[in-house]
C-alpha cells in the first residue's frame, strides 16, 4: 500500500481525535478536579449534536446559532449535573455512577422522543458541502472546517487553562483541593464551573461531530466509551494527556480500521487495558505475593 | 392472544433471575472484596456459552450444565483475577470495563462458539434428571430457576460467613494493616473473585435455561452496568439485597416498561435517580434509617408505656 493511501485516513484521524479531545477534556477535568464520575457525558454530546442538526438549515447564521445553542444546551446540562451531584458529597463514585447513569438514560429517552430514532445530519452552507483537492486526493470541505474549528477550540482551551487565573485554579484543584480551599477559594465552586464548562465543551463537540458522523440513538454510548478510554489513557485530570490520547484514538479508529480490519474491534479497548495494566499499583509490600 | 397472563408473568419472572445471580456475584466482588467491577460478565458469558454448547451437543442434564458453567466461570474469573486483583479503585473499575467490552466484542467475533452477532438460538430445554421430561412449562422453569438462584445465593452467603467475611472486611477497611498482620490479601481477593466467577457462571447457565438463546448483547456493557447498579441499590455487602434490587430494576424495565412502550429507559433512569437520593446505603440500610427517624408523638407515648423495667408508671406532665 502506498504511503499517501494513509494520508486521508490520517487527516480524518487527526480531525476526529481533536473532536474527541474537546469532548473528553471536560470529562477528565471534572473527574480530576471534583472527582465526579459523569456517565451522562455522552448524553450531553448527543444533545449538542441533535440541537445542532435541528437548528442548522443551510445558512451561515443558522450554523452559528446551531453551534452556540449546542454549547448552551451542554452548559445547561452541566448546571443540572452540578446541582444533582452536589447532594452526593462524600458518597463515593458508585453513587455518582448510579445518579449520572440514571440522568443519561432519562436524557437519551427524551432526546429520542424529541428527535426520533433516525440518524440526523445538519444542513450546511453550500460552500461546506463541496470537496477540494488535498495532495491529489478529493477531501470534503466540511471536515477541513471542523478540523480548523477544533484546532481553534483546543488552542483557546489551552490558553484558558494555562494562561488565566481561572485555568490555574482548575489545575490547582486537580492537584490539591485542600490547598485551593486554603487560599480562600471554594473548591465546590470550581467543581460547578468545571461541570458547566465540561457540558459546554461536550455540546460543542456534539455539534462539530454531527456533520461528519451524524447523531443518533447510539451516539451517547459511543461518545461516552471513547471519552472514558481517552480519560484513562491520558491520565485522570490531565488535559494534555487527554489531547494526546484523543489523537491516538482518532488515528487508531481511522487508520487502524482500514489497515488491520481483523483486529480493529479490539484495538481501542486493548490499548486501554495495556495502559491500565502498566499503572503502578499502590499495594503494600508483600501484599501482591 | 387468548393466553392467560400467568405463563407470561412466570416466564418474565424466571428471566430476571439469571441477572439476579450475576448481581449477587458482583456483590461478592464489589461489596465484600471492595473491588468495583463490571467484569463479572466474562464468567457469566463463559457459563452461558458453555451451557449453550453442551445443550446443542445433546447433553441436556441441568445439573451437569450448572456444574460445567460454574467450572467455566471459576476458571475464567480465576485467570482474570490473577491479573486484576493487584489493582484497586478506579484502575480496577476501568480494567473491568475493558473486560466487559472485550467480552462482548469476542462474543460477536468468535462465530464458532457464539454464533457471532446472530447469537445462538433454538437451544434445547434442559432436563433435571435422565428420563424426566424437559423443563418447558413456564411455571416449572420459574420454580427450577428460583430454586437454583436461592441455593446459589445461600451457598455464597454461607461461604462468606464468619472468618471469611471478617477477613475481607479487614482488607476493605485497612489493606496495609491486614497485609502487615501477615494476611495474604491478594490470595483472599483472588479467592473471592474466583468464587464469584463460579456464581456468575451459574447465572450464565440459568440465562440459557430460561431464554434458550443468547446474543452478544446479553453479555455486554449494559448487562454489566445493570448488575453493578443493582448492587448499589441493594446495598453493596448484601447478597439478597443485590438480588432483590435486580428484580426491582428488571421489573421496572420489563413490566412497567410495557405500560409505557418505548420508554423503559426513562423509567429505569427515574428509578436510579430516585434510589440514589432516597436510599443512601441501599435497600439494606433502609430499616436502620427508618429506626433512626424521630417517632411520631403518639408512638413515643405508646412505647413509653411498655418499658422493659416492668409495668409503666402513669406519665406525669411536668409543670412548665
Amino acid at each position: 500500500m502506498r504511503v499517501d493511501a494513509y494520508l486521508i485516513p490520517a487527516v480524518d484521524g487527526v480531525a476526529y481525535g481533536l473532536l474527541l479531545a474537546i469532548a473528553a477534556a471536560g470529562l477528565t477535568v471534572a473527574f480530576g478536579a471534583g472527582g465526579v464520575l459523569n456517565l451522562a457525558h455522552g448524553t450531553l454530546i448527543a444533545a449538542g449534536g441533535y440541537v445542532a442538526a435541528a437548528t442548522s438549515s443551510g445558512t451561515w447564521p443558522s450554523l452559528a446559532a446551531a453551534v452556540a445553542l449546542a454549547a448552551g444546551v451542554g452548559a445547561a446540562g452541566g448546571v443540572v449535573l452540578a446541582a444533582a451531584t452536589a447532594a452526593l458529597q462524600g458518597r463515593g463514585h458508585l453513587d455518582q455512577a448510579l445518579l449520572t447513569f440514571g440522568v443519561a438514560l432519562i436524557g437519551a429517552d427524551l432526546l429520542t422522543t424529541a428527535y426520533g430514532s433516525d440518524t440526523l445530519r445538519p444542513r450546511l452552507p453550500e460552500v461546506l458541502e463541496a470537496t477540494i483537492r488535498v495532495a491529489g486526493h478529493r477531501y470534503p470541505v466540511d471536515r477541513l472546517a471542523v478540523l480548523g474549528v477544533a484546532v481553534a477550540v483546543v488552542a483557546v482551551g489551552y490558553v484558558v487553562l494555562h494562561r488565566t487565573r481561572a485555568g490555574r485554579l482548575i489545575r490547582s484543584t486537580v492537584d490539591d483541593r485542600a490547598m485551593v480551599a486554603g487560599i480562600g477559594v471554594n473548591p465546590r465552586l470550581v467543581d460547578v464551573v468545571v461541570l458547566v464548562a465540561a457540558g459546554a465543551l461536550a455540546g460543542l463537540a456534539g455539534a462539530l461531530t454531527t456533520p461528519i458522523l451524524g447523531v443518533g440513538p447510539h451516539t451517547a454510548d459511543t461518545a461516552l466509551l471513547l471519552s472514558l478510554i481517552i480519560v484513562v489513557c491520558g491520565g485522570l485530570g490531565s488535559v494534555p494527556g487527554a489531547l494526546a490520547a484523543a489523537l491516538a484514538v482518532g488515528v487508531v479508529q481511522t487508520v487502524g480500521v482500514t489497515s488491520f480490519p481483523a483486529v480493529a474491534p479490539y484495538l481501542l479497548i486493548g490499548a486501554m487495558a495495556v495502559v491500565l495494566l502498566a499503572h503502578r499499583t499502590s499495594l503494600p509490600a508483600g501484599a501482591s505475593a | 392472544m387468548a393466553l392467560s397472563p400467568d405463563p407470561y408473568l412466570h416466564a418474565t419472572a424466571a428471566r430476571m433471575l439469571p441477572l439476579a445471580v450475576l448481581a449477587v456475584s458482583v456483590a461478592v466482588v464489589t461489596g465484600h472484596a471492595g473491588l468495583h467491577t463490571l467484569g463479572q460478565v466474562l464468567p457469566y458469558a463463559a457459563g452461558a456459552y458453555t451451557t449453550a454448547r453442551l445443550a446443542l451437543a445433546g447433553t441436556d442434564l441441568a445439573p451437569l450444565h450448572l456444574l460445567a458453567a460454574a467450572g467455566a466461570g471459576a476458571l475464567t474469573a480465576g485467570a482474570l483475577g490473577a491479573v486484576l486483583v493487584r489493582y484497586r479503585a478506579t484502575v480496577f473499575l476501568m480494567l473491568s470495563l475493558a473486560v466487559a467490552e472485550l467480552t462482548a466484542i469476542t462474543a460477536a467475533q468468535w462465530r464458532a462458539v457464539s454464533g457471532g452477532t446472530d447469537g445462538l438460538a433454538g437451544i434445547p430445554a434442559p432436563r433435571l434428571l435422565p428420563g424426566l421430561p424437559p423443563l418447558l412449562a413456564d411455571r416449572t422453569v420459574l420454580l427450577y430457576t428460583a430454586a437454583v438462584a436461592i441455593a446459589a445465593t445461600a451457598a455464597a452467603m454461607a461461604l462468606l460467613g464468619g472468618d471469611q467475611r471478617t477477613l475481607l472486611a479487614a482488607v476493605r477497611a485497612n489493606e496495609a494493616r491486614a497485609s502487615a498482620s501477615g494476611h495474604q490479601v491478594t490470595a483472599y481477593l483472588w479467592t473471592a473473585h474466583t468464587g464469584a466467577g463460579a456464581l456468575a457462571g451459574i447465572g450464565g447457565a440459568l440465562l440459557i435455561h430460561t431464554h434458550r438463546w443468547i446474543t452478544p448483547a446479553d453479555v455486554g456493557f449494559t448487562t454489566a452496568a445493570l448488575a453493578l447498579l443493582a448492587v448499589v441499590i441493594g446495598g453493596a455487602t448484601s447478597l439478597p439485597g443485590a438480588a432483590a434490587a435486580t428484580i426491582a430494576v428488571l421489573a421496572v424495565r420489563d413490566v412497567a416498561g410495557a405500560w409505557l412502550p418505548g420508554h423503559a429507559p426513562l423509567l429505569l433512569g427515574v428509578l436510579f435517580v430516585t434510589a440514589v437520593y432516597l436510599l443512601p446505603g441501599g435497600l439494606t440500610a433502609l430499616p436502620a434509617r427508618l429506626d433512626s427517624l424521630p417517632l411520631p408523638r403518639h408512638r413515643r407515648h405508646r412505647l413509653a408505656l411498655h418499658t422493659p423495667d416492668g409495668p409503666a408508671q402513669p406519665v406525669t406532665r411536668s409543670t412548665p
